[in-house]
């Protein structure tokens, strides 16, 4: 996938506002956001939940428990790619029975990493409801999965491709739509 | 990674390092309370044991169980080595079930390579112990154990640490796998075993060896003592279990000799007043028993790396993105 | 027996240059240049191919009585027609073991019949091959197999008083003893030559002073009572030097050679295929140098195949409950051509002393071993050097596929074998 082909749909700016509004809308909806778990799906959702992790404290002066969910192994297209290397889960230490968890990704769009998701939490524990925060959303879903914050509705064709970059992982912070490499051949 | 796992000296440092970070993540789910995955459901795993383990298979039956792989345990025991075609046999019916990946234990050197390089079946080889060649996993969940307390941290490898292997180096597979990982992580490994206990050409293996215990203590960060069959004083490997222990044994003035955070480890089954001493198996500075918990982690990890996708995982490519 | 007259056109004796072989009534009858056909001869064109007398073994295992899945008189003998052999030599430890008049003069009798090449019956040196008691050794020589060497080979004579008292006693009848040299408590499981590779792959080692040990102690005992001794395939450089510091007093030692310790390694076990476990087991780089060596110099005097059949099952199975050899006859020749011809270290005159007439002079069996001359039994071999190809055992005449050469490119193919004047091979198969 050739840079040419790519065009930026958000920036640095759009991004961090993103987030700010996201957190401003868990704070409300969650009702002050007192038994808030934020889980992100490594690796980009880890970095969002920790970026949702700081507003959160600007927003209502308190740390709330924030961790990472590695859904490698609750995948249904496993056999589909040799064995992947696993990411870190971290669940924090009060665990996530009777809590709100909201689940942090960069894109929604099969639903079948969400579907993943939500197995793995189950083998976790029980927590009063489960949400779903991501920066973007472009549609296509192929499960009975919404989100419930999300940063931009994104329609795409499936010859698309989108793309999130954070600082944290690509140096720089940016979504990009280009053709995908599936589609050109 | 290789689509088998017979010998250490098959892993790449990449290939190692990947099994001892998997195993972390692993080792997680062997704390929480539902401590299962779906990873491996659909997937038959055999558990083809030759000679008599309990310890191994279970391990390794706990570690597939974990992953929900569909378990057989096809108890060999009691078809001799001496029944010739046996183990064709033996691997054209498992291949026949529908066996995903064979974990054979065999009294015969090269047994599990005979079936890995066989057209007798289709699936993974998992090497859990043959004759006094290798015992694979048991070097993963001695490297992982000492990574954990001597150099932790996922994609930390055991550079410059000193392990020293003490006893019977002749007839163990487990030194002999431990030496290829060990040095392939970058630890420096001492074997010190009387010399009749001395594999022959030993010299040409990556390790240094001594005849003197007392000597090979005082750098060492990790002691490991391997078990002694009491049969072996009839072949006149050594005079007398006595004199052995004198001089091979694990006693409390050698543990005064060691670093302060050296570990003392054993693979398994001990014979406690042989080669260690009882008290000192049950010390603080032993970690036996969170081997024996560790090689359940490292045994998931093995058969997740070698069965949880269309492959054996590719150790070269870093992570792609799943095109979301 | 009414046999074919031929002619042999342009064939290379010893490598020399072409010439016509006549062949008349199973004696070689002409050797020339041009030679004119006469009525009723067959003329065989050999252009390029070497003539050399047949190929005489002293160690063939040919399994029958006992052991006839792996082998038969008759598809043993067919393999060494095959081969270029117009005589083996039966080992022993056969079931029952030719411990008796009845069992060599059965195995002798089978040999007749067969018809593609001389089998003469080895007898066993003890009982049972037990080492305890001798065997009728007296007996055996005085049968209709007439019997001159001695052996228990696949087992040593251990026993240095059991071994001192044969040596001894076959002197009656002109006998010799074939020592298999291992010293069995130093090779008690031993699965493989005791080495680096051993130590690494975790399999029982097999010294080189097992053999060493009994081969100075035989070298000894046999100048000591004045006697003849043949040692059955040496495999180490030790066993090299202690024949040849027993060849420098002048003592009356002999030495073989099998094929595979002159071309193959204990490298090769890394793939525990059984198929390279042999006894003695394949040894050192070094090891096969100084046999290579040993060979050239006369040091060792001759090849013999140590022609091993075993069953597929027997093989097919963990290295530890493996048997033991290989299969040996169909491919010597080129095994040869490839460790001492190819290498420059020997002609192919030398080929033939170390092939067929040392052998023959070794065990005494007549009309065997003879030179490629007028007058001699028309005993042949047709040989062509130039062939490549890959060994294909699918294509053997040996009962048994346990070759270590499967696939492997060998230089040379026996085009033809003659015995006593009559094709037993031609155009490389079976007549």
């Amino acid at each position: 996938m050739t840079t040419a082909a790519q065009r930026q749909v958000l920036d640095q700016g759009d991004i961090a506002r993103s987030l700010t509004r996201i957190a401003h809308e868990i704070v409300e909806r969650a009702k002050g956001a007192d038994d808030v778990v934020l889980l992100g799906i490594p690796t980009r959702g880890a970095h969002l939940a920790r970026r949702l992790h700081r507003k959160l404290a600007e927003i209502t002066g308190r740390e709330l428990p924030v961790g990472t969910l590695d859904i490698t192994m609750y995948r249904d297209d496993l056999r589909l790619k040799p064995a992947r290397a696993l990411e870190h889960t971290e669940i924090p230490a009060d665990g996530i029975d009777g809590k709100l968890v909201v689940l942090v990704d960069d894109v929604l769009f099969s639903g079948r990493t969400i579907r993943a998701a939500l197995d793995a939490l189950a083998d976790h524990g029980r927590p009063r409801a489960v949400q779903l925060a991501v920066l973007v959303d472009r549609g296509h879903r192929e499960l009975p999965i919404r989100a419930d914050y999300v940063g931009k509705n994104l329609p795409t064709s499936l010859r698309e491709s989108v793309k999130v970059k954070l600082d944290e992982t690509d140096g720089v912070d940016a979504v990009l739509l280009g053709e995908s490499e599936g589609s050109a051949k | 990674m290789k689509r088998h796992l017979i010998s250490t000296a098959d892993l790449t440092r990449e290939d190692a390092l990947l099994i001892l970070d998997t195993a972390e993540q692993m080792a997680q789910v062997s704390a929480r309370s539902v401590k299962k995955l779906p990873t491996l459901r659909g997937r038959t795993i055999v558990n083809l044991f030759f000679e008599d383990s309990t310890r191994t298979r279970t391990s390794f039956e706990v570690a597939e169980k974990r992953l929900s792989a569909d378990v057989i345990n096809f108890s060999a025991k009691g078809s001799s080595v001496s029944k010739g075609e046996s183990l064709k046999d033996t691997a054209l019916t498992l291949q026949a079930m529908g066996a995903d990946a064979v974990v054979i234990r065999h009294g015969a050197s090269g047994a599990p390579k005979l079936l890995a390089d066989s057209d007798w079946l289709h699936g993974s080889v998992v090497n859990a112990g043959d004759g006094t060649h290798e015992h694979p996993t048991q070097a993963l969940l001695d490297a992982f154990t000492m990574r954990r307390h001597l150099n932790p941290g996922v994609g930390h490898d055991l550079a410059g640490r000193r392990v020293t292997i003490v006893g019977d180096v002749l007839h163990s597979r487990v030194a002999r796998s431990n030496v290829h990982l060990l040095h392939t992580l970058g630890a420096e490994v001492t074997l010190v075993a009387p010399p009749t206990l001395m594999p022959f050409g030993v010299e040409t293996w990556p390790c240094q060896t001594s005849y003197d215990l007392d000597a090979a203590l005082n750098k060492a960060d990790a002691v490991m003592m391997l078990r002694v069959q009491r049969e072996r004083m009839n072949a006149a490997f050594f005079p007398t279990q006595r004199e052995y222990t004198r001089r091979y044994g694990l006693d409390a003035r050698r543990l005064a000799l060691m670093p302060e955070h050296a570990l003392v480890m054993h693979p398994g089954p001990m014979v406690r007043g042989m080669e260690i001493e009882s008290d000192i198996a049950d010390s603080a500075r032993a970690v036996i028993v969170e081997q024996v918990a560790n090689g359940v982690s490292v045994r998931m990890a093995v058969l997740y790396l070698l069965l949880g996708g269309s492959e054996p995982a590719i150790t070269t490519s870093s992570s792609e993105e799943t095109g979301k | 027996m009414s046999t074919t007259n031929h002619l042999i056109r342009n064939a290379r004796i010893l490598g020399g240059e072409p010439q016509d072989i006549r062949i008349t009534e199973g004696v070689i009858a002409e050797i020339g240049a041009n030679l004119e056909a006469r009525d009723g001869e067959q003329e065989i064109a050999a252009d390029g191919l070497i003539a050399l007398p047949g190929l005489v073994d002293l160690h063939t295992h040919l399994r029958e009585p006992g052991r006839e899945d792996a082998e038969t008189v008759l598809t043993g003998t067919k393999a060494a027609a095959k081969g270029g052999f117009t005589a083996v030599h039966a080992m022993a430890n056969t079931f029952p073991v030719a411990d008796t008049a009845g069992v060599v003069e059965q195995v002798w009798r089978l040999g007749r019949e067969s018809g593609y090449c001389d089998v003469q019956p080895i007898g066993a040196v003890t009982v049972g091959l037990e080492g305890k008691q001798l065997a009728e050794l007296g007996a055996m020589a005085d049968s209709a197999a007439q019997v001159r060497v001695f052996s228990d080979d696949g087992k040593c004579v251990d026993d240095a008083v059991i071994m001192r008292r044969a040596l001894e006693y076959v002197k009656a009848f002109g006998g010799v003893v074939a020592q298999h040299a291992q010293e069995p408590r130093l090779t008690e499981g031993a699965q493989m030559n005791e080495g680096v590779v051993s130590g690494e792959l975790g399999l029982a080692g097999w010294p080189a002073v097992a053999e060493e040990s009994i081969i100075a102690r035989d070298v000894l005992l046999a100048a000591h009572v004045g006697s003849r001794l043949h040692v059955c395939h040496l495999s180490t450089a030790g066993s090299v030097e202690i024949i040849r510091w027993a060849k420098s007093k002048g003592w009356d030692v002999t030495a073989e050679v099998t094929p595979h310790h002159l071309l193959l390694t204990d490298e090769l076990v890394r793939s525990y295929d059984a198929v390279y476990k042999v006894n003695p087991p394949l040894r050192t780089e070094a090891d096969v140098l100084a046999l290579r060596e040993a060979l050239a110099d006369g040091t060792i005097d001759i090849v013999a195949t140590d022609h091993a059949p075993h069953p597929a099952e027997d093989k097919q199975c963990e290295w530890a409950a493996a048997a033991m050899g290989m299969v040996g006859l169909e491919t010597a020749l080129s095994v040869v051509q490839s460790a001492m011809v190819d290498t420059g270290l020997m002609g192919w005159a030398e080929v033939a002393e170390r092939m067929s007439a040392k052998p023959a002079a070794i065990s005494g069996v007549p009309g065997h071993g003879r030179p490629v001359s007028v007058g001699e039994p028309a005993n042949l071999v047709l040989f062509d050097d130039q062939y490549r190809g890959a060994v294909n055992p699918d294509s053997f005449a040996t009962r048994s596929r346990n070759t270590p050469y499967r696939g492997m490119a060998l230089p040379g193919r026996v085009v033809a074998t003659f015995l006593r004047g009559e094709a037993k091979v031609l155009d490389g198969e079976l007549v």
